[in-house]
């Protein structure tokens, strides 16, 4: 009997990784290229001809990106202290370590409620509007309150920025884990069902491993959530440590030193890229599915 | 005492089409029955009637002596369907012993369980790999080895091969014969087509539509163990055309279309 | 497959009356939370001595409403003005993209896992540059930081939805000589929109959230956002709770907006949650 040709799944898998690899470093090189070309261009075209729309460009409004990046490594604050770059990356630790937390307590939140409102029909038309509506509150607005009230019951700053992070966090992984569960397969189920399977076997062996796909695609999403929650957190509770705290900083010194605002920018954006990718990396090693046969 | 007696089963569905009605069957042990019709005629919901995946609107189903959904709860019967249904996230080892992790069976048990298993439908050596990794013929032998993993009294499969070609399909046959000689199950089949409900049965179940009935019972007397060679026989070929007409006699389409024809020139 | 077939009816429609009764009895359950939360919240107060200032009664903020309606009011509209102005900018952007990038799909597929890292960027870092950029008491200002907030998050959604088409369906319209334009109208764009709603209905919480947070960093009196602080900042904690009330409802009522074009739009498709 011919048998097809099935090479071992790790085989095949190094193999890509290989060849994928050196085209996807030279892809990134020729984005931040063009990128940075498009930068200098734009800014270079309308220095030149003086437009105004939509914004006036000038240094302030738009550095040279080797000034941001010289920015990095120069002391922000005269004579004394790290340089720029060292201070950033303590203030970067320190927000993720208040994402990261925030991050875990948001998904396993979302991730039980969203069990638990698919198995009782009763939860979710009960609950589901308010989880949708408490994304509406602005956080912003009640960050503060949350620390003050926090740090009245003896709880460290950063944990309630956590919370608050945790807060933007759970919403994605709830709605997500909610719709995969539901989504299972009649066909499964009903295989399930000859073995007289209990709920309990069909929710741990069926439906959460189906679902895993939806709960990955909600945590990428969270992961942002999580860092955006923690900036937004620190921002005015007054927290100087992390990035919220440098931001608003730099805010106000804008047109003295507009270049350490946006190097604060980069590294942030480095950060929730960084925060992705190790999800994405997760979601590889955890989710086995067959590759998608899409147009 | 035979294992499966189904008596005066009727099914509804809601809307109010008889998907059954009034079914009287028996199925002893180590026989294999083919339940064959046109689309309607509601075999799969037999199938699925007797494995109290369905609930019967009036009538008893008895398996193994006990009631479906007693036999259910035993694990009296393993299930394949035309699609496989190999959970994407497991290797086919861990597909194979699903049914036995949910009985309880410890690691030892089920891993020596499982090679058996591969043994048995020639798939040894591909326990680490993915559902995905195989062909579609592959994919069902594994729903097969998954079926027959608990050692089950009966074996229940709608349309297991329908999606596959003919070529394949006419081994999977050869195949799934060999495995039913070494299992020593009993095997109720659904399909559509009459080479492979004559090749594969001892007894086809003839079923006719709209309501769904039991319209003829055709015993498959050519001798066991059946080849390829047994394709070719005239008694086959005799067999199929009583299975066909049988079909024909029981469906009102084809009634229609056997009617004598009205003036048309013959060329 | 051949199970039998159930006769195909028409779906039970019953009377308007009996449709509009059934929906209702759907929202009760969500109403007996409600009103248990707001009964929770209200006696709680007094029984734990929690201080007024960071959770006051939701009588006493319902009647700090009422007595400062029309500002409030106001204040949320022209901080909805500047979120609406953001969807609509920054929605509107990322379909036109979404398009062009599925219509030359090669571009679309290598620049795919850059827009996926730029939805990952915390953009909420680039309000206080958008006040450097525009002036920090237009709207403008605010609308841009929505609309970079929303526009990432719709154009991978689009995309994703435009080119997750089966090859059947493709193979199909190819074999009806149709073009490139039918292909989308017919095919991608409907198979697109679930995914175009559902990403359209978390762009209208962004585009509140970056309205108010631009605001913190500088904004006109008389917008939400500012207003909240300030009230905040001198303690007039009710003032502040009854403007974040205003907000939520504002961003509740901005999303049932969205939901309900989805539902007239998808009669009858799957749709996500709410």
């Amino acid at each position: 009997m011919a048998t097809i040709a099935a090479e071992p799944l790790a085989e095949r898998r190094r193999a890509a990784f290989v060849r994928s690899a050196a085209a996807r470093v030279g892809m990134l090189l020729l984005v931040l290229a063009v990128l940075w070309g498009f930068w200098e261009g734009y800014r270079w075209l309308w220095i030149r001809e003086g437009w105004t729309w939509p914004f006036v460009v000038d240094s302030t409004t738009m550095p040279h990106i080797h000034d941001i990046l010289q920015a990095l490594f120069r002391r922000p604050t005269s004579g004394t202290g790290d340089i720029l770059l060292v201070q950033l990356l303590h203030a970067t630790w320190f927000t993720a370590k208040e994402a990261l937390v925030g991050f875990a307590l948001g998904a396993t939140f979302g991730f039980l409620l969203g069990v638990g409102l698919s198995q009782w029909r009763l939860l979710q038309r009960g609950l589901l509007p308010y989880v949708v509506a408490s994304q509406t509150v602005p956080i912003l607005a009640v960050a503060p309150i949350v620390v003050i009230y926090l740090g009245s019951l003896h709880v460290a700053p950063w944990f309630s920025v956590a919370v608050i992070a945790s807060y933007l966090t759970f919403f994605p992984v709830t709605i997500n884990t909610l719709r995969g569960l539901q989504s299972t397969d009649r066909r499964a189920l009903e295989l399930m069902r000859s073995y007289a399977a209990g709920p309990i076997s069909v929710l741990w062996k069926l439906r959460i491993p189906a679902a895993l796909p939806y709960i990955f695609s909600a945590l990428k999403v969270s992961a942002t959530a999580s860092i955006v929650g923690a900036i937004i957190g620190e921002a005015p509770s007054s927290i100087q440590d992390g990035l919220g705290g440098f931001i608003v900083n730099f805010n106000q010194y804008y047109s003295l030193n507009p270049e350490n605002l946006w190097a604060t920018n980069l590294i942030a954006a480095l950060l929730g890229i960084a925060f992705f990718l190790v999800i994405v990396g997760a979601e590889a090693i955890v989710v086995r599915r067959a590759p998608e046969h899409v147009a | 005492m035979s294992v499966v007696t189904i008596e005066g089963v009727t099914k509804t569905f809601d809307g109010g089409t008889t998907a059954l009605e009034g079914i009287e069957l028996a199925i002893e042990e180590r026989e294999f029955v083919s339940l064959i019709g046109p689309s309607g005629c509601g075999k799969s919901t037999l199938l699925r009637i007797i494995g109290d995946l369905i609930r019967p609107t009036a009538g008893t189903v008895r398996v193994n002596g006990k009631p479906a959904a007693q036999a259910r709860a035993d694990r009296d019967y393993g299930i394949v369907f035309q699609d496989a249904v190999l959970y994407d996230w497991r290797t086919i080892a861990r597909n194979i012993s699903l049914p036995l992790e949910l009985a309880r069976w410890n690691r030892r048990r089920r891993g020596e369980r499982v090679q058996e298993m591969l043994r048995l439908v020639e798939l040894s050596g591909f326990e680490s790999h993915y559902p995905w990794q195989l062909s579609g013929g592959m994919q069902q032998r594994v729903s097969i080895a998954r079926a027959l993993s608990f050692d089950p009294a009966l074996l229940l499969m709608d349309e297991p091969f329908g999606a596959l070609d003919e070529m394949t399909r006419e081994r999977l046959n050869l195949e799934l014969l060999r495995i039913w000689e070494a299992s020593g199950s009993t095997i109720v089949f659904v399909t559509h087509s009459i080479t492979e409900a004559v090749f594969l049965s001892t007894r086809v179940v003839v079923m006719s539509p709209r309501p769904g009935r039991i319209s003829d019972v055709i015993e498959i007397d050519l001798p066991q163990p059946r080849t390829a060679a047994t394709r070719e026989e005239p008694r086959f070929f005799e067999l199929v055309t009583r299975v066909r007409e049988a079909l024909h006699l029981g469906s009102d389409h084809d009634r229609d279309l056997t009617a004598p024809r009205t003036a048309e020139a013959p060329s | 497959m051949s199970i039998a077939p159930v006769a195909v009816q028409p779906i039970p429609r019953g009377t308007l009356a009996g449709r509009v009764g059934k929906r209702a009895l759907d929202w009760v359950p969500a109403l007996v939370v409600l009103v248990l939360v707001l009964v929770v919240w209200q006696e709680s107060i007094a029984v734990f001595h929690i201080k007024k200032f960071l959770a006051p009664q939701p009588t006493a903020i319902a009647s700090t409403f009422w007595t400062n309606r029309h500002e409030l009011i106001s204040a949320g509209w022209f901080t909805f003005q500047e979120a609406l102005g953001g969807f609509a900018i920054g929605c509107g952007l990322a379909l036109v993209v979404a398009l062009v990038l599925a219509r030359w799909r090669g571009v679309g597929r290598a620049l795919m896992p850059y827009m996926i890292a730029a939805n990952a960027i915390p953009i909420i870092a680039f309000a206080p540059i958008m006040n450097a950029w525009f002036d920090p008491f237009s709207k403008f200002s605010k609308m841009a930081i929505a609309a970079v907030l929303c526009f990432f998050p719709v154009l991978v959604n689009t995309l994703r939805g435009l080119t997750s088409v089966r090859p059947q369906s493709i193979e199909l319209m190819q074999s009806y000589a149709a073009g490139e334009i039918e292909t989308f109208r017919r095919v991608r764009i409907p198979t697109a929109l679930p995914f175009i709603f559902t990403s359209l209905k978390i762009a209208t919480v962004l585009a509140m959230i970056g309205a108010i947070v631009g605001e913190y960093f500088g904004g006109a009196f008389t917008a939400l956002g500012v207003l909240i602080d300030s009230r905040s900042t001198t303690f007039q904690f009710k003032e502040a709770w009854a403007g974040i009330a205003v907000a939520c409802a504002y961003g509740i009522a901005f999303y049932l907006a969205v939901a309900l074009l989805e539902r007239l739009t998808l009669r009858g498709m799957p749709s996500t949650g709410d």
